[in-house]
């Protein structure tokens, strides 16, 4: 056999290059030409969406504000032995107050202040007061009057978390992100019960999110059945009804539910009129967890019914009247023939909806008060009010994950080349 | 599935009682949207129905919460900014959405799934997450508060869906129809433009109504990356909401739902051009 293998007739093309190789060439022009199609969008979406998340991720453990701003003081506190319950030394006295009246004079000590606040409170105010005393101290002993000028100078604790948040990299904001902090000598402890609200918070959303995606099911399930068996130009004329809301605008649909929940709204003057609900009872709906569950569910509906309705539309109707013929009343025949098929569909539009429904913004911000709220309410109101952008993209970057793994879920169930619109 | 005439009582009670269910369903679903149309003629300035409007008395209902849109320069400039954004945001997207689809759809196209992911991320992930983290990058090199940064990042956010519509079409493509124009004598462009285009144009028809209206609903990016002048018709309902709740609101949103009307009939007559145009009959 080896022979023939080794035989010196290698097929060639017209040009005298060996077709195996010939081949190979056109099918590497091929992939690189295929590549260079999706080239300009790929660089596109890398700048304009998939740098930005990584600057978020870098923003979740960035940490460079304390070094930068207290660059004498930092570098010294690193040979400080913070475990042996002893102040700093003189040297870093001294630092401390040439950076601090350096800081403010370019108005970057406040940043310091509110930044080691979040640590722990009460540091911003020691920022805020001692530049000004700092003025008069232009000689040593240094240690002595920084303490006179504020007794928290002589607070050792103080002095280890300069030290621990000197560092360019924190893993603070995720730890405060899952109500832990780093206490003084840098082990993982809890925040104190008045500052624990994330976790809760993660568990509200995640159960808010099952219970409309519940909810969705229980509502899309009889709809998609019955557009499924009509026949197709009244199922047509039906689907437009799930349509409309889906092409609506958001903010439309929850302007909508504002006038129906509210106070003074349809519900309530209705059951008023009727005499159910006194006029100085009315029921309050909005602003709460049933504004956020009712119009959530109303706006994610359609995403349940499209997946379900095109799974329940491959199912042959001659299943069941095979199983009913075999003598299965209706009830057994449905739930042992006919619903273990819907099985992809109800994976596929559970887990959509619960995916958008994690991460929703706009209806809980209008219509969920302050118990009605998601994990996206509290990442805008880190983002634009309270301006903790750390602890904003380390909550984002959690529930970005928890997404993704529900994204592989997703892929694994039904696949992204699946997915259809419309 | 009409109940057929050997059904039982219970099956007969069972039949009609589902009904009931789903047309309750049906109400629960399309109620919302037809309660504001009329909320938005209302006379006084409030979201609820007066009993002039329940007796059908003219003088409860009024346009002015129309003439206030038409005339308030607030909400002139939101229309304007809306179709200025989703109108570049909506050709941007389509142009690079159609051609990543092309690639994508070639048979040779290496890592295709990893691609594929990354094209459609922008979709899958929440828009508050993709909004802060443009809004720190965005920040740092200016484009910020402008509107080619809310364009940019709406065409970011517009480009799933026409890489997945045109996707679709392409799915049923024969390419041995390239190469008969090929053969023929074209040249590559032409066979894009005469060949190719032709037959995906439903595909990218829908994935640019997707990719508008992403843009044209979108507000949580605005919110973020832009600022007052930026301010698009979602922007102007969102802290109209917020602020001062007036009917003009549910006036605007009246529009936006004759708009939205348009844009189902136009998506609905596409897909099904297109399934006659690929040989699936709906019937």
């Amino acid at each position: 056999m080896a022979s023939v293998t080794a035989a010196p007739e290698v097929m060639v093309t017209a040009d005298g290059t060996p077709l195996k190789v010939s081949l190979h060439r056109a099918l590497r022009r091929n992939k690189i030409r295929a590549f260079l199609l999706v080239l300009p969008l790929l660089a596109f979406l890398g700048f304009t969406f998939l740098w930005p998340i990584g600057v978020m991720m870098f923003r979740s453990v960035e940490n460079s504000l304390v070094s930068t701003v207290m660059y004498r003081t930092v570098p010294l506190l690193a040979q400080w032995d913070e475990t042996t319950g002893d102040l700093p030394d003189e040297a870093v006295f001294e630092a401390l107050v040439q950076d601090v009246t350096e800081g403010f004079k370019n108005r970057t000590i406040g940043k310091v202040g509110t930044r080691l606040n979040y640590e722990e409170p009460g540091m911003s105010s020691i920022f805020r007061t001692s530049p000004k005393k700092f003025k008069k101290i232009t000689e040593g002993p240094y240690k002595e009057k920084v303490i006179e000028a504020h007794k928290g100078w002589g607070d050792v604790d103080k002095w280890r978390l300069i030290k621990r948040e000197g560092r360019p990299f924190t893993s603070s904001y995720y730890l405060a992100a899952i109500d832990r902090k780093l206490d003084n000598l840098g082990s993982i402890t809890s925040q104190p019960a008045e500052r624990q609200i994330y976790v809760k918070l993660f568990i509200r959303t995640l159960w808010m999110s099952a219970l409309i995606t519940g909810l969705c099911l229980l509502l899309g399930f009889p709809i998609s059945f019955l557009l499924a068996t009509l026949p197709t130009k009244t199922s047509n004329l039906l689907m437009i009804l799930v349509l409309l809301p889906f092409w609506t605008s958001l903010l439309v649909r929850t302007t909508s539910w504002i006038a129906i929940l509210q106070q003074h709204g349809v519900i309530n003057d209705i059951l008023v009129a009727i005499g159910l609900v006194s006029d100085d009872a009315r029921l309050g709906m909005i602003h709460n967890q049933i504004g956020t569950v009712v119009a959530m569910t109303h706006i994610l509906l359609p995403f349940m019914v499209l997946p379900l309705y095109s799974v329940m539309k491959t199912i042959p109707p001659s299943y069941m009247r095979a199983a009913r013929s075999l003598g299965a009343n209706p009830a057994l025949a449905f739930w042992r023939v006919y619903m273990p098929q819907t099985v992809p569909g109800i994976g596929a539009g559970g887990i959509l909806v619960f995916i958008i429904a994690i991460g929703y913004y706009i209806t809980p911000a209008l219509v969920g008060g302050t118990k009605g709220t998601l994990i996206s309410n509290f990442i805008d109101y880190h983002m634009r009010v309270s301006l903790n952008w750390g602890l904003a993209a380390a909550l984002g970057i959690i529930l970005l994950g928890l997404i993704l793994f529900l994204y592989i879920i997703y892929d694994r169930v039904v696949g992204i080349d699946n997915m259809k619109l419309g | 599935m009409a109940l057929p005439a050997y059904a039982s009582p219970l099956e007969r009670v069972w039949y009609y009682s589902f009904r009931t269910i789903c047309g309750l369903i049906f109400f629960f679903l399309i109620a919302p949207i037809v309660i504001i149309i009329p909320l938005s003629f209302n006379a006084v300035p409030f979201f609820t129905f007066t009993p002039e409007m329940l007796s059908l008395d003219p003088a409860g209902y009024s346009l002015k919460w129309y003439e206030d849109f038409f005339t308030n320069l607030n909400w002139q400039g939101a229309v304007r900014n809306s179709v200025i954004i989703a109108f570049f945001a909506t050709i941007l997207s389509t142009a690079l959405g159609t051609v990543a689809a092309l690639g994508l759809s070639r048979p040779d196209m290496p890592f295709k799934t990893t691609i594929m992911a990354l094209l459609i991320s922008p979709m899958i992930v929440p828009l508050i997450i993709s909004a802060a983290g443009m809004y720190f990058f965005y920040t740092s090199i200016g484009l910020a508060s402008t509107h080619l940064g809310v364009i940019l990042a709406h065409t970011a956010l517009g480009t799933p869906f026409v890489v997945i519509t045109v996707t679709a079409t392409l799915v049923g493509f024969d390419n041995s129809l390239v190469r008969a124009g090929l053969m023929c004598g074209a040249t590559p462009q032409r066979v894009f433009f005469k060949v190719i285009m032709p037959l995906i144009l439903p595909g990218v028809i829908s994935g640019a109504l997707f990719a508008f209206v992403t843009s044209f609903d979108e507000v949580v990016v605005v919110l973020l990356v832009g600022s007052f002048e930026q301010r698009t018709i979602p922007w102007q309902m969102f802290s109209g909401i917020r602020e001062q709740i007036s009917p003009t609101i549910l006036a605007v949103a009246t529009l936006l739902v004759s708009v939205s009307i348009c844009l189902l009939i136009s998506v609905e007559w596409l897909r099904r051009r297109g399934e006659r145009l690929r040989g699936i009959t709906a019937t």
